[in-house]
């Protein structure tokens, strides 16, 4: 009888949420049905069936998480299904007819069909629009709140009631902690006390830090530039300005994808990968750029930017990170990167240095554009600079190569003609 | 200011018309010496004239057609048909007709006519003359429909009506004409396609119209006695329809229940609950609940009619229904009676 197992949904992804079923047991499934969703590490993706059958078992609840390989549901011929409920409810069209034809004409007030009587059977979530968006808007998870309307669904009142109650435990002084909550998910916040509220793990938060503590294993050494951008900044704005009816807008950070690919080209080290026992060195640059989001970090990428112009990597940039704030960024736009961006210019960090994203062989931080004196012909002049730092995995990579990669790429952007062969 | 009868401020709102303007006209069924099946033109034949009150025969779809025909020359006529139920003969003549000549022809001629007619159920007239077929007529772009619950909207809205350079139908109900209320004196002319808050209130909205209306109202004050306070949202017009009063009121109260006397499919009701959706959506904590007419032919038996018809104990269990759906639970202070 051929089991669902957990799938291997990213390069990264070790275990996931079983967040929602889309199938109940006992409903036929065919080859590519989508059964369920998953949270991943990334993102939420959809569990398809490889099998024809009865869905004859769910395995796991919704919110679980599981490793990868491990059993979420059994499909079979049916022979082990349990008959369907006696309370899965039936269609609600088939009373009516009968009604409206014969029935005398008492019932009046509209039972209102089906939404009466919710599907008890399936494991979806019942809760009134005005309670999603008041939980929404106090920062609650509707999975923590127990309803009391039809069903279960949840309404307003509920959500009052577990803003209040949140409210009363932040209230409570030197309150325990509960013992960590039965296996279920906490509430937010889980527990406090007046100097300090518990805030539980996202999914990609619990990744971030996993990944980065893995990074954090590995030998790092960091190397610094300062490199002259005004001539940089005049190519943008000169090819902004030029190009401003083909809505090409570039930003500084586009200028640093390309301008780090085509360096690249000529430089496979930096352009690699540490896998245990050897390194990979990797035809494609995929450049990935980190995103800040309000719960955590993604890095989107871009594929082959070496071979890409800039209006298309500015193009591609800026729609990858509206995917990444709103969620639905796809797998293959977030994995499989080969070096990385971090830029914090924006918030005026002068410089900094990154931490890998694993198992990348190094990491470029941009610091923000200042302006510095220098002495020229015996003449005091000021231009602006930006100050680069490249993390590097020294198992990969030593210091003489990345700083011959540095070099080169210092020199692009500082003549950025350079940028567009 | 007067307290009197939806159907004396019906009758007043035809004598000033009557005489601000020499263009207005009426036309019907034994409106004249007989004055009315319903006596809405008492007197107006004595005081205006045989040409100003035209006695019809018995031909609704001709005088409906003759009163467009005037219409389009400059005449405002206002056509009495004897109840609703006999419009469905003169239904060429509004839908094809009145409603579409002033979009057909280019805007060459409006017509400014009124059709008033009583409909609804209740009076032991049985199917074929006990109907509530509003939505046939507010289904159709071109017209306008109201619906006034009240003698001061029935004298307002009749003036608006008249003075409207489009078609409007005019929906009275049988169970209304006696029911008495205060209505200014003077030239008080109602906006057609505005609503009115009949009642305000914070926990929940019920929307409703002409008849209904005086229902949810009675509900409403019984209500208040168990600290639920209900928000009554009196249509008045059916098209244009006030989306956005009906909309504001749900976003306040998030509990929404039409009381209409039309039956439920494809209903007043219907258009309501899908403009919630789109006007409320992140605003309701329940879907929203329909009170009706039963789905049958209306039974002449008395006790089977009253039956069939939407009232106060139908509304009250929907709303209470609706209320515990919601988890609801009245404010501590100002209980005044038990709840069930």
């Amino acid at each position: 009888m051929p089991e669902v197992v957990m799938p291997r949904l990213s390069d990264t992804m070790e275990e996931g949420v079983l967040s929602r079923w889309l199938k109940k047991e006992g409903d036929a499934v065919r080859q590519g049905d989508v059964i369920g969703e998953i949270d991943t590490d990334k993102a939420t993706m959809e569990l398809e069936s490889f099998d024809d059958g009865i869905l004859e078992k769910l395995l796991v609840e919704e919110g679980t998480t599981v490793a990868i390989g491990q059993p979420l549901a059994v499909i079979g011929d049916g022979s082990g299904t349990p008959p369907p409920d006696a309370e899965s409810p039936a269609p609600a069209s088939t009373a009516l007819p009968a009604r409206e034809a014969s029935a005398p004409p008492t019932s009046k007030p509209v039972p209102a069909p089906a939404e009466a009587q919710p599907d008890s059977g399936s494991q979806r979530l019942l809760s009134s629009p005005l309670a999603r968006r008041d939980a929404a808007r106090h920062g609650l998870d509707p999975a923590t709140i127990t309803g009391t309307g039809p069903g279960g669904r949840i309404v307003r009142a509920d959500v009052e009631a577990a803003i209040a109650a949140a409210e009363t435990d932040q209230a409570q002084p030197q309150r325990q902690a509960p013992p960590a909550a039965a296996g279920r998910e906490p509430a937010v916040p889980l527990s406090s006390t007046l100097d300090s509220v518990e805030v539980p793990l996202t999914q990609m938060r619990k990744v971030t830090a996993q990944r980065l503590t893995e990074s954090a294993a590995a030998p790092h050494f960091h190397l610094t530039v300062v490199v002259g951008v005004d001539a940089l900044f005049r190519f943008r704005s000169d090819v902004n300005e030029r190009f401003a009816d083909q809505d090409a807008k570039v930003s500084v950070t586009d200028l640093l994808v390309r301008a780090c690919a085509a360096t690249l080209r000529t430089h496979q080290h930096v352009n690699s990968s540490w896998a245990g026992d050897r390194i990979l060195a990797h035809r494609r640059i995929n450049i990935g750029v980190a995103v800040a989001l309000d719960d955590g970090l993604i890095v989107p990428v871009v594929t082959g930017a070496d071979a890409k112009s800039l209006d298309q990597i500015a193009a591609e940039t800026r729609s990858l990170a509206e995917k990444a704030r709103s969620g639905t960024l796809k797998l293959h736009e977030f994995s499989g990167g080969t070096f990385t961006i971090s830029n914090l210019g924006m918030f005026g960090i002068d410089n900094f240095t990154a931490v890998i994203n694993p198992p990348e062989a190094a990491i470029l931080a941009v610091g923000a554009a200042t302006e510095e004196p220098y002495a020229q012909d015996g003449e005091l002049r000021s231009r602006r600079v930006m100050k680069i730092t490249m993390t590097s995995d020294h198992r990969v990579l030593d210091g003489a190569t990345a700083a011959a990669f540095l070099s080169d790429l210092k020199r692009t952007l500082e003549d950025p003609l350079r940028i567009v062969i | 200011m007067p307290v009197i009868t939806y159907r004396q401020a019906l009758n007043d709102a035809l004598r000033a018309e009557l005489t601000r303007d020499k263009s207005v006209i009426l036309l019907g069924e034994e409106i004249g010496i007989f004055e009315g099946s319903y006596k809405i033109t008492a007197g107006l034949l004595d005081e205006f004239g045989p040409e100003r009150v035209l006695d019809t025969p018995i031909a609704e779809e001709g005088f409906v057609g003759a009163a467009i025909g005037a219409a389009m020359l400059g005449m405002r006529p206002v056509v009495e048909i004897m109840t609703l139920n006999f419009s469905l003969i003169a239904m060429d003549q509004i839908v094809n007709h009145a409603a579409k000549i002033y979009g057909m022809f280019g805007g060459q001629t409006p017509v400014p006519l009124v059709i008033r007619m009583p409909g609804g159920g209740g009076q032991q007239l049985a199917a074929t003359h006990s109907q509530n077929l509003e939505v046939w007529f507010a289904h159709v772009p071109g017209l306008k429909v109201v619906a006034p619950a009240t003698p001061a909207d029935a004298k307002a809205l009749l003036l608006a009506a008249i003075r409207d350079n489009d078609p409007v139908i005019f929906l009275e109900n049988l169970s209304l004409y006696n029911t008495k209320g205060e209505v200014p004196d003077g030239d008080d002319v109602a906006e057609i396609g505005k609503a009115a808050v009949a009642r305000e209130g914070t926990d929940l909205t019920v929307i409703s119209y002409s008849r209904a209306t005086t229902v949810a109202l009675e509900v409403a004050r019984q209500l208040a006695g168990e600290g639920i306070s209900i928000e009554v949202v009196d249509l008045r017009s059916l098209r244009p329809l006030d989306r956005e009063t009906v909309c504001a009121s749900v976003r306040k109260t998030s509990r929404a229940v039409v009381l209409e006397d039309d039956w439920l499919s494809y209903g007043v009701g219907a258009e309501i609950s899908a403009t919630l959706m789109e006007g409320a959506f992140d605003y309701l904590d329940a879907p929203v609940r329909r009170v009706a007419a039963a789905e049958v032919p209306l039974p002449y038996a008395k006790p089977l009619e009253r039956a069939a018809l939407p009232d106060a104990n139908d509304l009250i269990k929907v709303i209470r229904e609706l209320l515990d759906a919601t988890s609801f639970s009245p404010p501590a202070a100002g209980t005044a009676g038990t709840s069930t």
